[in-house]
């Protein structure tokens, strides 16, 4: 009788041991998301995660997957990231130059409060859509690491290039060109 | 007739008292304490990122316009998720952080206690067999010559 309550004690701590290495796994796969950038750096064009998300620019939500069809590029920012105010103005150009083409540029705010989202949005002039991650649920997929970063998806989805920190400089605004006109073919 | 008087006085003293600790307005480096940067995963008070900052800010804004701390950690976790207390909410998956290291202390005390009895009954000396009386007499006699 003793014999059998300690192997199901045994089984049960075995069991929470395994349960909790599950969880830390999990944690960490989730956290690592795609490494997108790293895998569209190498030539490869892996989907782009799907989501869902309330809108800033409007009410309502926007979802992803929604815009199959169009090449976006999903671009990762908060109000407080100070080289995401550098990059804004190349980005609404991009948007307004593209846009009837079939390219879209989606702001995704995220770690930020919704009201200073909405006056970065007003001070900065961008007219794009943009939707509101709080809690930067999107960021792990994405394997986001700090902002901003840039993902251009073709009109299926798939990550064509990745910009990880800010499009600032003359090389990286002419990256993110070749980059629209690829995803657009 | 003093000792009432007194009684009623101090009754009065420690409700006047609670009701001013109930009614005190929430402390900023309290809620620092128990609010983490979502960027930096450390409370707001151990950072200084730009979002921590940001969020410092805010929690004196509400406390100067009157909120509690229940109010303004509210409306934290309405802006950032529930990932933004430090800690988890008592209730939801929040639970399993609470219930989890009970559960693994109360299993880990019972294999423990399992393990601590078989050990010891392992290590119980066996029960001495009575002695064949034919023997024993032997031995008394051995020692009776022995020591006279």
């Amino acid at each position: 009788m003793a014999r059998r309550a300690l192997l199901v004690a045994q089984g049960a701590a075995v069991g929470l041991v395994a349960l909790l290495l599950g969880l830390l796994v999990w944690k960490l796969v989730s956290n690592q998301g795609g490494n997108l950038a790293r895998a569209a750096n190498r030539g490869e064009r892996p989907a782009a995660p799907n989501f869902t998300l309330d809108r800033l620019d409007r009410g309502g939500k926007l979802t992803l997957s929604d815009l199959r069809g169009k090449a976006v590029a999903v671009n990762f920012w908060a109000s407080w990231c100070d080289p995401c105010k550098q990059e804004s103005p190349y980005l609404e150009q991009a948007w307004i130059e593209n846009r009837a083409k079939g390219f879209v540029v989606l702001g995704v705010d995220a770690n930020d409060f919704r009201s200073d989202a909405r006056g970065f949005m007003r001070k900065y002039g961008i007219t794009y859509p943009v939707v509101y991650d709080g809690p930067g649920k999107t960021l792990g997929g994405y394997g986001v690491k700090g902002f901003p970063e840039t993902y251009v998806l073709d009109r299926e989805g798939r990550v064509v290039d990745a910009f990880v920190g800010a499009i600032a400089s003359d090389a990286d605004r002419v990256r993110l060109r070749r980059a629209v006109r690829q995803a657009l073919e | 007739m003093t000792k009432p008087v007194v009684a009623v006085l101090a009754g009065l003293c420690g409700l006047v008292l609670a009701g001013a600790a109930w009614g005190a307005p929430p402390r900023a480096a309290d809620l620092e304490a128990e609010l983490v940067c979502p960027v930096c995963k450390t409370t707001l008070d151990q950072s200084d990122s730009p979002v921590a900052n940001r969020m410092k800010a805010y929690i004196r804004t509400r406390i100067a316009a009157g909120d509690s701390a229940q109010q303004i950690k509210d409306a934290l976790v309405a802006q950032f998720g529930p990932g933004v207390l430090a800690r988890p909410p008592k209730g939801g998956f929040g639970l399993l952080a609470w219930l989890l290291p009970l559960v693994a202390v109360g299993v880990g005390a019972v294999v423990v206690g399992l393990l601590v009895t078989r050990w010891s009954r392992r290590r119980a000396p066996p029960a001495a067999e009575p002695l064949d009386p034919a023997l024993e007499r032997r031995v008394d006699e051995e020692l009776a010559r022995f020591e006279g």
